[in-house]
C-alpha cells in the first residue's frame, strides 16, 4: 500500500484522531472533579476575602461554613426559593432570557447590557441577626468586565470588602484594584447617606481626608483613570435603584424574616 | 555523541528559535510580566514541543504527504489540551493568570517548525533532543525577558520584593511601561543585539 493511497490517507487519519481523542477525553474526565472542586473554592475563597473571614491556610470548605447562600429577586426585591442557592449559575441566567432582561440604555451605568433578575447573596449571620451581607457586583472595566463582591455591615451601608475575583485590566494599572491597599481603604465607606440616597463615588486621585463626605469617597487608581471609572459605574449600577437597593431597603425595614 | 550534544545545546543559543529565527514571540510578549508564569509557560512549551517531536517522528514513515500538517497540528493540539486541562486541575491560580495562552501555544510556530523541519526527518531520540533544546532556547529568552519586566515592572522576582515600590510605601516607581505587552519588544530587541554581538555569524548580510 503506497504512503499516498486514499486508503492510506483516510486510515492514518481515523487512526490518529482516536488515540488524540481517547488522550483528550481521558484527560478532561479524570481531571474534572478537581478542576471543579478548584472552581468551587475559588468563589468561595472570593467570597470570604470580601467578607475578611479568609485567612491563608485554612480550610476554606470550613471557613466557608459562616456563609449562608441566598437567591433574591431583584424584581420582588426579596429572597426568592425558586432555585437552590448552592448551585444556582447567576451567569448563566444573565443568558437565559426568562431569567433576565435587558438593561434600558440610560440605566445601564455598569455597561452590561442585560441583568439577571436572580442573585445569588451571601449572609454571614450570627443566631438570627445579620452580620454581613455579600453581594456580587460586575461591570465593564477599561479591557474587561469585572467581577467581584462587595460585603456589607448589618447597617447595609457600610462597607467591609470589597475586592474583584475575575477582570482582564492592565497588571500594574487597572489590575491594582487587586492590591490590598487600595482594597482596605473601602472599609469603612459608606455606600448610602443618612437620606438613603446613593452616595458612594470613586474619585480621581486620592481622597481629601479633612473632606466632610471622605466617607462617601474612595480613591481612584493613579494611571487607569478608566478602571476606576468602571469600578465607580458598577457600584452605582448595583447600589442603585435597578440594582439591589429596594432589596436593601426593605431588608433594613423588615430584619431577615418576613 | 556530540551529535546529540549540538541537536540539544544549538537551539539555546547558536539557532535560539526566538533570538535567530524570531518565531514564538507572541507569547513571549502576553505572558512575560511575572517569572512565575514565565517558568509555568516554560515547563508547557517544552513538554509539549519534546512530545510533538517524538510523537511525528515515530509515525513519520506512516504519515501520508497530503496530511502530514494536519496530523502535526492534531497531535500539537492534543498535547496542549492535555497540559492545560493539566494546568487547571493542579496548577489553578496559575492558569487562570495563563488563560488562553496555553491554548496558543498551539499555534506556536516554534513547534510546528520543529516537527516540519526535524522530527520528519530524524528518529525518535534525536528528535526528543531537538525538541527539549528548542524548549529551552525559547525558555532562555522568556526568563530574561520576565526577570526584567517583573523586576523594574513590579520591582519583585517571583513575587518576592527586590524594589520595595512606591505603591508599598517604599522607594521604588515602578516603571508601567514594563508591564505592557510593548516592552517585551524592546527587551527581546535588546537580547537579540546581544546575541549577536557575541555571536556575529548570525547577522544578516545587508543585500
Amino acid at each position: 500500500m503506497s504512503r499516498d493511497s486514499t486508503s492510506k490517507i483516510l486510515s492514518v487519519a481515523l487512526l490518529l484522531c482516536l488515540v488524540c481523542s481517547i488522550l483528550v477525553s481521558s484527560a478532561a474526565v479524570l481531571l474534572n472533579e478537581r478542576q471543579e472542586r478548584n472552581k468551587i473554592e475559588e468563589k468561595r475563597k472570593n467570597i470570604l476575602q470580601a467578607a475578611g473571614l479568609y485567612r491563608e491556610g485554612e480550610p476554606i470548605d470550613e471557613l466557608y461554613q459562616q456563609v449562608e447562600p441566598r437567591i433574591v429577586d431583584l424584581q420582588s426585591g426579596w429572597f426568592s426559593e425558586r432555585f437552590d442557592p448552592v448551585t444556582f449559575d447567576s451567569r448563566a441566567a444573565v443568558k437565559d432570557p426568562q431569567l433576565s432582561r435587558t438593561i434600558p440604555d440610560p440605566l445601564d451605568l455598569a455597561d452590561i447590557k442585560r441583568r439577571a433578575q436572580f442573585k445569588a447573596v451571601y449572609l454571614v449571620r450570627e443566631g438570627e441577626r445579620l452580620q454581613q451581607l455579600i453581594l456580587p457586583v460586575h461591570g465593564k472595566g477599561l479591557w474587561s468586565t469585572m467581577y467581584g463582591f462587595i460585603s456589607l455591615a448589618d447597617d447595609l451601608t457600610t462597607v467591609r470588602g470589597f475586592s474583584f475575583y475575575e477582570h482582564g485590566e492592565t497588571p500594574g494599572l487597572g489590575g491594582e484594584i487587586d492590591n490590598p491597599n487600595w482594597k482596605r481603604q473601602w472599609q469603612g465607606k459608606r455606600i448610602y447617606g443618612e437620606n438613603g440616597k446613593l452616595r458612594i463615588e470613586v474619585v480621581k486621585g486620592t481622597v481629601d481626608k479633612s473632606d466632610p463626605d471622605a466617607v462617601y469617597k474612595a480613591d481612584g487608581l493613579a494611571g487607569s483613570t478608566l478602571t476606576a471609572r468602571g469600578v465607580n459605574n458598577l457600584l452605582k449600577y448595583w447600589m442603585g435603584e435597578d440594582g439591589y437597593q429596594p432589596f436593601l431597603e426593605r431588608l433594613k425595614k423588615q430584619g431577615l424574616e418576613p | 555523541m556530540s551529535k546529540a550534544r549540538d541537536v540539544l545545546l544549538d537551539p539555546i543559543f547558536s539557532k535560539n528559535p526566538i533570538g535567530l529565527q524570531i518565531l514564538g514571540i507572541c507569547s513571549a510578549l502576553a505572558v512575560t510580566s511575572k517569572l512565575e508564569t514565565v517558568l509555568v509557560m516554560c515547563l508547557a512549551v517544552i513538554f509539549v514541543l519534546a512530545g510533538s517531536n517524538v510523537s511525528v517522528s515515530m509515525i513519520r514513515r506512516q504519515v501520508p504527504d497530503s496530511i502530514r500538517i494536519i496530523v502535526e497540528i492534531t497531535i500539537i493540539a492534543t498535547l496542549v489540551i492535555i497540559v492545560d486541562q493539566f494546568l487547571k486541575a493542579y496548577a489553578f491560580e496559575i492558569s487562570k493568570q495563563l488563560s488562553v495562552f496555553v491554548g496558543l501555544i498551539i499555534t506556536n510556530c516554534i513547534v510546528l517548525g520543529r516537527a516540519e523541519a526535524f522530527a520528519l526527518k530524524n528518529a525518535p531520540g534525536m528528535s526528543l533532543l531537538d525538541g527539549i533544546g528548542n524548549g529551552l532556547g525559547y525558555s532562555i529568552v522568556l526568563l530574561l525577558v520576565g526577570f526584567f519586566r517583573e523586576l523594574l515592572g513590579a520591582g519583585k522576582l517571583l513575587g518576592f520584593t527586590v524594589l520595595p515600590s512606591t505603591n508599598d510605601g517604599g522607594w521604588y516607581l515602578p516603571n508601567g511601561l514594563m508591564l505592557l505587552p510593548p516592552s517585551a519588544f524592546f527587551i527581546i530587541g535588546l537580547l537579540i543585539w546581544a546575541l549577536r554581538c557575541w555571536k556575529t555569524e548570525q547577522v544578516e548580510e545587508e543585500n
